[in-house]
C-alpha cells in the first residue's frame, strides 16, 4: 500500500522562491498526484486493452492488414470510448495542475516578484538579454498547457511562469521527480560520477534550463565548476536564478540566449554540454543548428548528454509509439512526435559526433530517498512523463576531423 | 511596482493552442471538466476535514490559521495518502471495471437467461 504513495505536497523540501500553498492548495495538489498516478498505474493499461481488443480488430476488418504507422494507431484509438474518456481526464488534469499553480503564484505575485528581484539584484547570476527573440518553436502554442508557456507572463518582468511551473511539476509528474523537482538533474549527477567518477568539468553549459531545476544539482556536485543555464525565456531564467541563489548556489549564472546562436562561446568552451528533456520541445530545422552549436563549443573530450524520453525506432512496436506520442497531440508538445521518429544518432553524426563516439544508456530520477519509495515504471509508467529516461550522448572526439585534415594537409 | 491583478480570473487562463475535442459532443467534454473539477474539489473538502478533525483530537479548539499551517507527520500524510486513493478508487469504479471487462469478457446476461429459460 505505502509503496504507491507519494509524500504529500507539504512535506517537500522548500526554497525561498517556493510559492506558499494555502491547505486547500496543496490539497488540490494531492489530489491530482494521485489522480495523474491513478490513470497511469491503475487505468492505464485499459488503452493497450482496449487496442488489442477492439480497435485493432475493428482495424483489420475494415482494412484487410495491420496498421503501418503510429498516426494509423492514433486515428483509430481516437474514436474508441474508453481511450477517449481517459484522454479527456488525463488532459484535464493538467488543465486543472495549470489553473491551481497559477492561483497559488498570482495571489502573491507582487511578493514573489520582489523576493525574486531582490535574490538577482544580489547575486549576480542573471543576465537577461531583451534583443532575444521567442523562436517559433517555443511560442507557437504554450508547452504543456501552461498558459503563458514558458516566456509568458501577467505584466513584465513577472515571475508567474516560472513559479508556476515549479510549484506543480510534483502534481504533473505524480511525485517522480523529488522534492526539489531536480531528479532529471540528479540523475544525470549520479550517471556521470558513476561513469566518470575522476572527471571534474571545470565549465559546463545547459541548453533549455527552464528554471535550472536540473542545471542546479550540476552546480552542487561540481562546486569547482562554472554551471551556464541558457534559455531563451526570460520569464523562467528570473525565476530560476532566484530560486538558485536562494538554494545558495553561486557558481551557476543564468543567461538568456538561444541554443542555435552560441556565438557568445568560443570554441572549445564547455566540457559538459547538457540538454534535459529539451530536445522534443523544438522543431527540424531548429535541432540541427542547436547541436551543432552544441558541437562547437564542446572542448575535444568534452561530453555532450541529452536526457530524453526513449526514442521511437524501428524496434519500438507501433502501439508503444502511439501512447508515447500521446503528449504530442494532447499536451501542446508539437514536435514531440517528429523528434522521437528521427534517428537521433544520424543528427548527432551530422552535427559532428562520430558514430563511434556516441552511446546511448538509461537514467532514472533520484529522488530524495527519504520522502520518495521509486518511481512506477513498466506497464504503470506514465509514458511521455515518466521519470526514467534514455541519455543520447557522445564523447567529442579528442581531434577533430578538421584539425585531422589541417595536419595532414599541412 | 504592485500592480493589482484578479487572480482568480487570471488562475483559469487557457493555454495558446487549440484544444483537442475527445468527444463527438463538446457539452460532453464541459461535463468531464466539471465532474472531474468537483471530484477534486470534494477531495480537498474531505483532506480539510481530516485536518480539522486531527486538530480538535490532538488540541480541543481550532484556529483558521492552525488549518491553513497544518502540516501531518509521516504516518498522517501516509493514512491521508491511502485515503485519497480509496476515495479516487470509489470515484473511479466505472473506469476500472471497464477496464476488468475489457481483460475479461463476459458474454451477456441475457445469452444466460435465454440458456437457463430453456430448461
Amino acid at each position: 500500500m505505502k509503496d504507491k504513495l507519494p509524500p504529500p505536497y507539504t512535506a517537500l523540501k522548500r526554497h525561498p522562491m517556493m510559492p506558499e500553498a494555502s491547505h486547500d492548495e496543496a490539497a488540490r495538489f494531492n489530489f491530482l498526484t494521485l489522480f495523474n498516478r491513478y490513470l497511469s498505474g491503475d487505468i492505464g493499461r485499459g488503452n493497450r486493452i482496449a487496442y488489442e481488443k477492439r480497435v485493432l480488430p475493428a482495424f483489420r476488418e475494415i482494412h484487410r492488414r495491420d496498421p503501418e504507422d503510429r498516426e494509423e494507431i492514433r486515428v483509430a484509438m481516437n474514436q474508441d470510448p474508453f481511450h477517449r474518456t481517459w484522454s479527456a481526464l488525463k488532459r484535464n488534469s493538467m488543465e486543472m495542475r495549470q489553473q491551481n499553480g497559477r492561483q497559488i503564484v498570482l495571489r502573491q505575485l507582487d511578493a514573489l516578484d520582489a523576493r525574486a528581484r531582490a535574490f538577482n539584484e544580489a547575486s549576480g547570476l542573471l543576465e537577461l538579454n531583451p534583443g532575444i527573440e521567442q523562436p517559433v518553436y517555443a511560442a507557437c502554442v504554450d508547452i504543456h498547457c501552461q498558459p503563458g508557456g514558458y516566456h509568458g507572463g501577467e505584466h513584465p518582468d513577472d515571475v508567474t511562469v516560472g513559479a508556476n511551473y515549479d510549484v506543480g511539476l510534483f502534481a504533473t509528474t505524480g511525485g517522480a521527480l523529488g522534492s526539489l523537482n531536480d531528479g532529471g538533474g540528479q540523475a544525470v549527477v549520479a550517471w556521470v560520477k558513476a561513469n566518470r567518477p575522476d572527471w571534474y568539468p571545470e565549465r559546463i553549459l545547459d541548453v533549455g534550463c527552464t528554471v535550472g531545476h536540473n542545471a542546479v544539482p550540476f552546480a552542487q556536485h561540481f562546486p569547482n565548476a562554472e554551471v551556464i543555464a541558457i534559455d531563451t525565456a526570460a520569464a523562467s531564467l528570473r525565476y530560476g536564478a532566484a530560486r538558485a541563489a536562494g538554494l545558495g548556489v553561486k557558481n551557476i549564472r543564468f543567461i538568456q540566449a538561444s541554443g542555435e546562436d552560441l556565438s557568445r562561446f568560443p570554441d572549445g568552451h564547455f566540457d559538459w554540454v547538457q540538454t534535459t528533456m529539451f530536445l522534443h520541445e523544438l522543431s527540424a530545422d531548429s535541432m540541427p543548428r542547436i547541436l551543432a552549436e552544441c558541437q562547437r563549443v564542446l572542448k575535444p573530450g568534452g561530453l555532450l548528454l541529452h536526457v530524453e524520453q526513449p526514442q521511437y525506432g524501428p524496434d519500438m512496436p507501433l502501439y508503444e509509439q502511439f501512447i508515447r506520442d500521446w503528449d504530442a497531440y494532447n499536451n501542446n508538445e508539437p514536435f514531440w512526435s517528429a523528434m522521437h521518429g528521427i534517428d537521433l544518432k544520424a543528427v548527432m553524426e551530422e552535427a559532428g559526433f562520430p558514430i563511434d563516439h556516441q552511446f546511448v544508456t538509461g537514467v532514472r530520477a533520484v529522488p530524495d530517498k527519504s520522502l520518495f519509495r521509486g518511481s512506477p515504471d513498466g506497464e504503470e509508467e506514465d509514458y511521455g512523463r515518466a521519470a526514467i529516461w534514455n541519455a543520447y550522448g557522445a564523447w567529442k572526439p579528442q581531434v577533430t576531423s578538421q584539425a585531422a585534415a589541417k595536419e595532414i594537409s599541412a | 511596482m504592485t500592480q493589482e491583478i484578479d487572480w482568480i480570473a487570471r488562475s483559469g487562463a487557457r493555454a495558446k493552442g487549440g484544444r483537442p475535442a475527445f468527444f463527438d459532443e463538446m457539452a460532453v467534454d464541459r461535463l468531464y471538466s466539471l465532474a472531474l473539477s468537483l471530484t477534486a474539489e470534494l477531495a480537498v473538502t474531505r483532506e480539510r476535514l481530516d485536518t480539522v478533525e486531527r486538530l480538535l483530537e490532538a488540541q480541543g479548539s481550532l484556529s483558521r490559521g492552525a488549518i491553513e499551517n497544518f502540516k501531518p507527520g509521516a504516518s498522517a500524510g501516509e493514512e491521508r495518502g491511502i485515503a485519497m486513493r480509496a476515495y479516487i478508487a470509489r470515484v473511479m469504479r466505472g473506469f476500472q471495471q471497464e477496464v476488468e471487462a475489457m481483460e475479461d469478457p463476459d458474454p451477456p446476461v441475457t445469452d444466460w437467461v435465454e440458456r437457463l429459460s430453456r430448461g
